[in-house]
């Protein structure tokens, strides 16, 4: 599955000011890390206000102390399949350059130090929505971190399919 | 120089001269020399804010030569930079506005006139100023240009009004200079784009007795107003260090940061509000007043403290039009309409560029040469409008021109040639679709547009500035006639008030501004008086149809059990009117706008988000989006009138109007209402009788009249050359007359604003009906010119009586009442209770003619009143409805009228009028009832 790449060029946050600690948080059965310094705050369900005729990743507004932040759902972002159960999704609030976006997870990880050395490039064999909003792997012990790209992914307009 | 270490660097003064070798001093002044820097800063904002004031007021002296109190002005401000300079040692600058005020000096004291080439020079001067200030700015010191050429230009200037006073500027002294249009040698100039168009600029047409004369003139002034110059400007200083002193300057950041906690304390106070409303606590409920009342006054302070009059943005933009105009060799005046129209001012800079760019396009591009321009039939001189207004909670800016529009067809032809479409998907777009093509990036950025008759350069440019602060550009073409740029710009970071209302179990916010009343519609589905056009849904508003959309349709929500009633609100935008149906009205609330995250800009339904008193978030309704969404709207259109619009004041109803062709009028209008009918004879039918024309008509005799013989009685009238002659007839009572037309044009719907009173006999004024010109006949003069020749007469007894028209409609009530007025009555109005029961009481009347749904409560209402107040109990009451199904309707409700009648049967309420009026008179009291006509 892992094709090694010795490209190793970007680092995994690509220009932006990077902590080398990640936050985690579970999407499906993938496991996703941010960095720290773009996470502004990890959330329990929030009462939602859904939007009509937005974008269906759109899961609707938040009041966040007076910022009215969108939530996006990353199930639906990834395309992947809804969620099941009633465990009800976390928000993860990043801070992308446009404002602040929540993200709905299924669950929330620890907060990870994570070493260069265990990052590589997306494998090429990623397609899809994921291509476009993963920016690497992190090589854990037991799995795989993937790097979401947090800007990426709160633009919409990134891995539309085309019309 | 710094002028506390005099110039040494150990003051840590930035502008340190280091040859200074003062020793010791300049340390302890190290803490002072900080203020010199505020200082240079204070300068800095002050002067830039003085130059941009001095190219408008510039730009009026070029049109007003002669107004003291501007060139007063204008010399004033050049004399506070020098000031400042000097105190600060920026010498240049200081050299360059010295040379500058000596030459403002001279036209003040009227030594001189002020003419186009030593405008440019002073526009010149401003230039060189802000070159050098911006040099200020980033370096701190003055910078390498030394603007010696143009010292040296204007002192020549300056000296040379001592040869001869009309001189214009000359780069050398030449006493034997013949003509002030000399044009000064050529010589290098650091702002090629202002000065050698002005060298070209057509020279005033000189004439020597006007010279001679000015310069008689200039003599008699020169000897009494120089003293009366400097108290003037000893008063405006004291004046103006008085205002500097109740002003200060406080930073952008701080009143963002301001504007943000207030917003926060708004949302804080309405969840205090809404927690008061649920219990009972007397101090609680006390102490929240309070806050509420604050916060609101706070809130107003804070927002006004953000708010910038657009004219500080339109401010430059005489001046760049008068630059243009000159290197084009054009002749545009500029307009401007509403420049106090207040911007939040964050939008207020945002904007500034995109409309630079829109003037210089329409210059540029849209105004044609004088040449042109009077070959087209337009006046020489082109005329650039801006406008400013608040709509529908968005500001709009119109910058529009009456150049040549944009030629379409090359457009089509760029976009093909640019392979942006093919030919057939060219041929099949529409005129508004072609326009749109201009706002295409590719479309403007290549060379071979800028010969485009229309725009193209840069359009894409100023959409995406625009869209960037979620404002929305739109083009109104008129090929021949100009073209108007609109752009929309939404309301953000403001506090506005709200209707909330809910749809779909989701509540959402309407701004106020948008909204024009409340209908609550009928529980009972079949009587919500809902209608439907080919499936379209219309309501019937006061006798008008009001397109209707269903919010929850719209959203694409479930909706709410129908039977729960629901209601109508009506609501304006882009000055057409619609109603929406929510599920339930909840109240008006104080909202926080707040935008919506980039995910949600492109839906064009939402003006933004609020958080209510519960702490939810509830999305803003953009009123004209959704009405553009769902149709209502249709294509934006161009507002063409908005503030007399406004001022009128009046509600104003779209009306039919006929319109006709006849004699030497080219188009003349009359309301379809009261046309009765339109009617062809052969002019073998015509006959004479007594002194005019007449034909049988129905087995009458109908007299006939032509256009002319009414406007003008005196003219010989020619007889008509057609045949058959068309015949409008107009009707009063029993009367009936009919008006020879020569051609019948159209029927026009147009809400009538009569531009134009005439004094004329016979015409009402005239108004723009479908683009054109259009005469307004008085119908009632025709009638009264039918009189005069004796073919009928006013009613007997109609003389002394008095009506009262009681009817919300100013429309219905014209066209009642102009039936009344020919038949000899005196006609009072009314629109409703209120304003029939002080009629009333300011004078009596001989009859009521009240509308079925007479406001507040219906005509019952007020035959309530009526019949209570001793003296109106027995004025006879005639009851009016707009339909027939109405008539019967009210007619099952059983009041006690004296009759009733549809308000289009006009000859049946003037009948029930004279019967019930004679009938009074005879029989000493009023309660006759008549049979009803429908």
């Amino acid at each position: 599955m892992t094709k090694v790449s010795t490209n190793m060029a970007p680092g995994p946050s690509e220009g932006r000011k990077s902590s080398g600690q990640f936050s985690t948080f579970a999407v499906a059965d993938l496991v996703f890390g941010v960095d720290v310094l773009h996470v502004q705050e990890v959330l329990r369900v929030q009462p939602m206000t859904a939007v009509p005729q937005a974008p269906d990743v759109v899961e609707g507004l938040i009041n966040l102390r007076g910022q009215i932040v969108t939530a996006i759902d990353m199930r639906r972002r990834l395309r992947l399949p809804a969620r099941t159960g009633d465990k009800p999704p976390m928000n993860v609030v990043v801070r992308t350059l446009d404002g602040a976006v929540s993200l709905l997870v299924d669950e929330i990880g620890d907060v990870l130090h994570l070493d260069e050395s265990a990052y590589e490039r997306p494998p090429e064999n990623l397609g899809g929505v994921a291509r476009e909003l993963i920016r690497g792997v992190y090589k854990l012990k037991d799995r795989l971190l993937l790097v979401l790209d947090e800007e990426r992914t709160a633009d919409l307009a990134v891995g539309r399919p085309a019309q | 120089m710094c002028r506390y270490c005099e110039g040494t660097h150990e003051c840590f003064c930035s502008n340190g001269d280091a040859k200074c070798d003062t020793k010791g001093l300049g340390r302890i002044m190290g803490s002072v020399c900080q203020e010199d820097l505020e200082t240079i800063r204070e300068f800095l904002v002050e002067s830039h804010e003085n130059l941009s004031h001095l190219d408008q007021s510039l730009v009026e002296l070029e049109r007003r030569p002669k107004d003291a109190a501007l060139l007063g002005s204008i010399f004033r401000t050049f004399h506070t930079i020098k000031g400042a300079c000097g105190f600060l040692a920026f010498s240049t600058l200081e050299r360059i506005t010295h040379h500058a005020e000596s030459l403002l000096c001279q036209l003040r004291d009227g030594q001189r006139e002020l003419d186009p080439v030593l405008g440019s020079l002073i526009f010149e001067t401003v230039d060189a100023s802000r070159t050098i200030l911006a040099s200020i700015e980033a370096n701190g010191n003055e910078g390498d240009l030394l603007f010696e050429d143009l010292t040296e230009r204007m002192r020549a200037a300056a000296e040379s009004k001592t040869v001869e006073p009309k001189l214009a500027s000359g780069a050398q002294i030449q006493a034997e200079v013949p003509k002030p249009v000399e044009v000064p040698k050529p010589v290098e100039v650091p702002k090629p784009v202002v000065d050698p168009p002005a060298a070209q600029a057509p020279p005033e047409p000189f004439d020597p007795k006007q010279a001679e004369l000015e310069d008689r003139r200039a003599e008699e002034r020169r000897k009494d107003e120089r003293p009366r110059a400097s108290v003037a400007e000893e008063e405006e200083s004291s004046r103006s260090s008085a205002a500097a002193d109740a002003n200060i300057r406080v930073g952008v950041l701080l009143l963002d940061k301001l504007m943000d906690l207030v917003g926060e304390l708004v949302l804080t106070r309405n969840q205090i509000l809404q927690f008061n409303a649920e219990r009972e606590d007397a101090v609680l409920n006390a102490t929240s007043q309070r806050l509420n009342l604050i916060t609101s006054e706070l809130q107003e302070g804070v927002m006004k403290t953000r708010m910038q009059p657009i004219g500080v943005v339109w401010n430059n933009l005489p001046r760049v039009v008068r630059d243009m105009a000159v290197s084009l060799g054009k002749q545009i005046q500029i307009k401007m309409d509403g420049a106090d129209t207040e911007l939040d001012r964050t939008i207020i800079e945002a904007i500034k560029d995109p409309l630079i760019h829109l003037v210089r396009n329409s210059c540029d591009h849209g105004i044609e040469l004088p040449g042109i321009r009077i070959a087209a039939g337009k006046p020489a001189q082109g005329t650039m409008t801006l406008r400013a207004y608040h709509e529908g909670g968005q500001v709009t800016i119109e910058v529009g021109d009456d150049g040549a529009g944009i030629d379409l067809t090359r457009v089509k032809q760029k976009a093909v040639e640019r392979g942006l479409l093919r030919q057939d998907q060219a041929d099949r777009l529409s005129d508004r679709e072609v326009t749109g093509l201009i706002f295409l990036p590719g479309f403007s950025t290549a060379q071979t547009v800028t010969n485009l008759s229309g725009r193209g350069v840069g359009m894409d440019v100023v959409k995406s500035h625009i869209e960037k602060i979620g404002g929305n550009v739109d083009l109104c073409n008129r090929p021949g006639e100009g073209t108007t740029v609109k752009i929309r710009i939404p309301l953000t970071l403001a506090i506005i008030p709200g209707l909330v209302i809910t749809s779909g179990n989701e509540r959402f916010v309407i701004p106020q501004v948008s909204l024009l009343e409340l209908i609550h519609l009928d529980e009972d589905i079949s009587k919500r008086h809902i209608e439907y056009v080919h499936g379209a849904p219309v309501y019937r508003r006061r006798g008008s149809l009001l397109p209707i959309i269903y919010l929850n349709q719209v959203l694409g929500l479930e909706s709410a059990d129908p039977a729960d009633g629901a209601d109508l609100v009506v609501l304006q935008a882009d000055d057409r009117e619609f109603g929406l149906v929510v599920d339930n009205i909840n109240d008006t609330q104080e909202i926080v706008v707040k935008p919506l995250g980039k995910q949600l800009k492109g839906l064009t339904l939402y003006a933004g988000a609020t958080i209510m008193g519960d702490g939810r978030v509830a999305l803003i309704l953009d009123v004209l989006g959704i009405g553009q969404r769902s149709g209502v709207l249709g294509e934006v259109h161009e507002q063409t009138r908005p503030t007399e619009a406004r001022n009128l004041g009046i509600h104003s109803q779209t009306q039919s109007l006929l319109l006709f062709r006849a004699g030497s009028f080219e188009r003349v209008a009359v309301p379809l209402s009261l046309v009765a009918r339109i009617e062809e004879f052969p002019q073998s039918a015509v006959e004479h009788a007594g002194n005019g024309r007449v034909v049988q008509y129905r087995s009458r005799i109908l007299p006939l009249l032509s256009l002319e013989s009414v406007l003008e009685p005196d003219a010989v009238v020619r007889g008509e050359s057609s045949d058959p002659i068309q015949v409008v007839v107009f009707n009063d009572g029993d009367h009936s007359v009919g008006m020879v037309v020569n051609e019948l044009l159209d029927v026009a719907e147009e809400v009538i604003n009569v531009r134009q009173r005439s004094s004329r006999h016979g015409l009402l004024g005239s108004a723009v009906v479908g683009n054109l010109v259009t005469d307004f006949l008085d119908v009632s003069a025709v009638l009264d010119a039918s009189r005069e020749k004796g073919y009928c007469s006013a009613e007997a007894g109609a003389h002394e009586k008095s009506i009262l028209i009681a009817d919300p409609s100013l429309f219905s009530r014209g066209m009642t009442r102009s039936g009344l007025d020919m038949a000899g009555y005196a006609v009072v109005e009314a629109a409703n209770l209120e304003e029939v029961i002080l009629r009333l009481e300011q004078q009596p009347v001989d009859l009521v003619i009240a509308a079925r749904d007479l406001p507040p409560d219906g005509c019952s209402a007020l035959l309530s009143v009526m019949r209570r107040r001793s003296g109106w109990e027995k004025i006879p009451v005639l009851a009016t409805a707009d339909s027939v199904e109405e008539l019967h309707a009210f007619n099952g409700g059983g009041a006690s009228v004296q009759g009733c009648h549809v308000k289009s049967d006009r000859i049946g309420i003037l009948g029930s009028v004279l019967q019930l009026i004679s009938s009074a008179e005879g029989s000493g009291h009023a309660t006759v009832v008549v049979g009803e006509k429908g």
